[in-house]
């Protein structure tokens, strides 16, 4: 199969994870978007290996796992700590931070 | 014991003494202080004997010992040691400042007991000895700066020593500063001779100076115009001297302890100490020569016409360190470091009886309100004569053989430098006269009430007020108050008093034309190399010159007797038909004025500009300017910082869009 068909589904991915990021507010629905996004890279990197041949993509997709999966967990304690607070869950309504 | 170990032990313990003081005070009950200042400066002494007898055992040649406790820096070619050079001219003075600093703390011992702060007091006379000692022991320029250096605070301690009085440390503060002056002077002198000769060690930079430098080079000259700035500041030598008189500001025991023993003799000691490059340039040696002259006449004429006791005192030691400036600047080295020692004694010796009046006076340093003390205190008015007599240089005293050596050699090297015997004969005319204003005005006439008061055994107690400001005195701190102490009473004083007395009187036989030559012989190991120490004026020039001397001497004791004694009119006269020159000395040749007007206004005036335009405008602006450039940038970046989460991913997700799409146009 063409390797184009890969990365178009990967795009596909890519462009609703990122609208998904940009768009929703709720912090637990950006994870999930970022969760999208990283896994239409990992789409990606794994359809190049294979048109390769070899296995170097796969183990990048491995290690973008792992990255992923570290945030996760920061992200997730993030926003029970947030809840526990009783903070709003809006990322819009968390800007402490604004210049 | 070597010589330079008990050198070593005599350094070492007025350091100790003055520690122990210092942070031993809780356990130092009532006088123990001065007890312990006292002794350790006595057992300083002894050791001294003891070095001075450990030097005369080895023979003339090797007389130079050094010794070092551990380098300071080496590598590289320097080497700075912390080392102590043993010879004939440092135990010299290692025997003077010892000696005569140990009956000086004697005085103090009974002289200071009133005073709140007599343990503050000894502490830091201990350290002035101790600092006066490194300076004179040090084997190389480097030690011989930190000496220097410690010797200026040690007087800026102690002639602010009553703090709370507003002109005691300004004193202090203008004797700092022109010490200072002097320190830079000698510390780059140091760093010219490190240059120049590679080396900072007395001896070898000695050996390499005659080796290196030609007669009158200017590198050397400009070593010795450096190393004169230091002796000059140090010693109140002509353009630097208006430091001395207001130096008068501290206790008396401490105008002493600078006018004698310590501070003012350490830029003769200089001077002497590095004759070797003095003698490679006549040409800086002839300026200070003529410069301490023209200081030497000018202090003479000033102490004539000023009427505290203490300035008088003060002037005439300015005066009598000229004498010694000039003699070791021509190359009379003996005759300048044997006025240096029969100065010490009789100086020393005048200001402790001028304390003892001052105290009878209840503070009053006023000479026209001093009279006939001699029969209220026959025993200061009898040592004050006798200092005055030597001071004078009257035939037999000490000052007498002493002043006259340096006369003698000048006139014997001949041509330019018979004007440093004539000024000096015009300044021994002006010291005869101006010794016994001071003998006569306290000792002679119709007793005043102070004395009166005295004669019938109680003392004049007025409230302690600053003569000089008229506030009263803050006895809190350390000020002696109503209870004074004279030597007619406090057994410490008069002995201190009374050995003084006899050396003012004695201690020139050691150096008699002709007859002996102690000192002479002694200091043959320091001097043997130069040229000019071998020079003697004949036994007969040297008579010559006694004569003239004594002649001199005795006309102006019988000047001032008539202006003092038998008309006492006649100097109001003067002073009437010759105002103008009377204001003229009497403000001291407006020294102070002409200083504030060429150094102290300027360097101010320039201050002030540098603060109000340069650095108000561009030191200010620069930095301002630095701050505000980044502060606009944060003002122009702050926008983006909206703390929106999605607004940043936009902004990432947007670049990395705009650099996908540029490297698509620009790989396609």
């Amino acid at each position: 199969m063409d390797i184009t068909w890969y990365l178009v589904l990967s795009a596909l991915l890519f462009a609703i994870g990122a609208g998904g990021v940009l768009l929703r507010r709720s912090p637990l629905v950006i994870l999930l978007c970022l969760e999208l996004m990283l896994n239409a890279g990992n789409l990606a990197l794994v359809a190049f290996a294979r048109m390769n041949g070899n296995e170097e993509g796969q183990v990048f997709a491995l290690v973008v796992m792992v990255v992923a999966a570290c945030e996760v967990v920061i992200g997730l304690g993030l926003i029970v700590a947030m809840y526990r607070r009783r903070l709003p869950l809006n990322v819009d309504d968390l800007r402490e931070l604004r210049g | 014991m070597s010589a330079t170990t008990s050198a070593w032990i005599a350094l070492a313990l007025p350091l100790v003494g003055s520690l122990v003081i210092a942070f031993g005070w809780r356990a130092l009950p009532g006088r123990t202080a001065g007890l312990v200042g006292t002794g350790a400066l006595a057992l300083s002494f002894v050791f001294s004997v003891i070095t001075l007898f450990a030097l005369l055992d080895h023979p003339v040649e090797e007389q130079q010992l050094t010794s070092s406790l551990y380098d300071y820096a080496s590598g590289l070619g320097i080497d700075i040691q912390l080392g102590i050079l043993v010879d004939p001219l440092s135990v010299l003075m290692l025997l003077i400042v010892t000696g005569v600093s140990t009956l000086i703390h004697v005085y103090s011992y009974a002289y200071m007991e009133g005073d709140a702060g007599y343990r503050r007091f000894f502490s830091y006379l201990n350290f002035f000895v101790f600092s006066m000692l490194l300076l004179v022991l040090a084997g190389n320029f480097v030690l011989l700066i930190v000496g220097w250096a410690f010797v200026g605070f040690a007087s800026f301690a102690l002639i602010s020593y009553w703090y709370r009085r507003k002109s005691a440390t300004k004193a202090g503060m203008k004797a700092f500063v022109i010490n200072v002056i002097g320190d830079v002077g000698l510390v780059l002198a140091a760093f010219l001779i490190l240059r120049e000769l590679g080396t900072v060690d007395y001896l070898t930079s000695f050996e390499a100076a005659r080796e290196e430098f030609s007669v009158d080079q200017g590198s050397v000259i400009a070593i010795c115009l450096l190393l004169l700035i230091g002796a000059f500041a140090k010693s109140a030598q002509l353009p630097l001297h208006t430091w001395l008189p207001d130096a008068m500001e501290g206790p008396t025991p401490v105008s002493a302890l600078i006018h004698a023993a310590t501070m003012v003799t350490a830029g003769v000691y200089l001077i002497a100490r590095a004759h070797p490059f003095f003698e490679l340039a006549p040409t800086a040696a002839d300026i200070s020569a003529v410069l301490a002259l023209a200081g030497l006449i000018m202090a003479a004429t000033i102490a004539c016409v000023v009427t505290d006791l203490k300035r008088i005192i003060a002037y005439s030691t300015m005066s009598q360190i000229g004498y010694m400036v000039m003699g070791v600047s021509i190359g009379a080295y003996t005759a300048g470091m044997f006025h240096l020692m029969t100065h010490a004694f009789f100086k020393a010796l005048l200001f402790m009886a001028a304390g003892s009046i001052i105290a009878a006076m209840a503070n009053n340093q006023d000479i026209d309100r001093m009279r006939g003390f001699r029969k209220a205190m026959p025993v200061t008015s009898v040592l004050l004569i006798i200092g005055a007599l030597a001071l004078a240089g009257f035939p037999g005293t000490s000052g007498f053989f002493s002043k006259d050596e340096i006369l003698a050699y000048a006139a014997e090297r001949g041509g330019f430098y018979t004007l440093f015997e004539i000024g000096g004969y015009v300044a021994a005319l002006l010291t005869a006269f101006y010794s016994f204003r001071i003998g006569f005005r306290v000792v002679a006439g119709k007793p005043c009430e102070e004395a009166k008061e005295l004669e019938q055994g109680h003392m004049a107690h007025a409230d302690p007020v600053n003569p000089a400001t008229g506030e009263p005195e803050d006895t809190d701190v350390g000020y002696p108050g109503p209870e004074h102490h004279i030597a007619e009473r406090a057994k410490p004083m008069a002995a201190a008093m009374g050995i003084l007395g006899v050396l003012a009187l004695v201690a020139g036989f050691i150096q008699v034309p002709g007859v002996t030559a102690v000192l002479e012989h002694f200091l043959e190991g320091s001097f043997e190399d130069s040229e000019l120490f071998a020079i003697h004026p004949s036994v007969g020039h040297a008579w010559f010159g006694l004569l003239i001397g004594g002649i001199i001497s005795v006309v102006g004791i019988a000047a001032a007797y008539v202006a003092y004694v038998r008309r006492p009119g006649i100097t109001l006269d003067l002073r009437q038909r010759f105002g103008r020159i009377h204001d003229f000395l009497f403000a001291r040749w407006y020294f102070d004025e002409l200083l504030d007007f060429l150094v102290y206004k300027p360097v101010v005036g320039t201050g002030r500009f540098f603060n109000r335009v340069f650095e108000r405008y561009v030191v200010d602006g620069l930095v301002n300017g630095a701050g505000g450039i980044v502060r606009g940038a944060g003002q122009i970046v702050r926008g983006a910082q909206s703390g929106f989460v999605r607004a940043y991913a936009l902004l990432v997700l947007g670049g990395f869009a705009a650099l996908g799409l540029y490297f698509l146009l620009v790989g396609a």
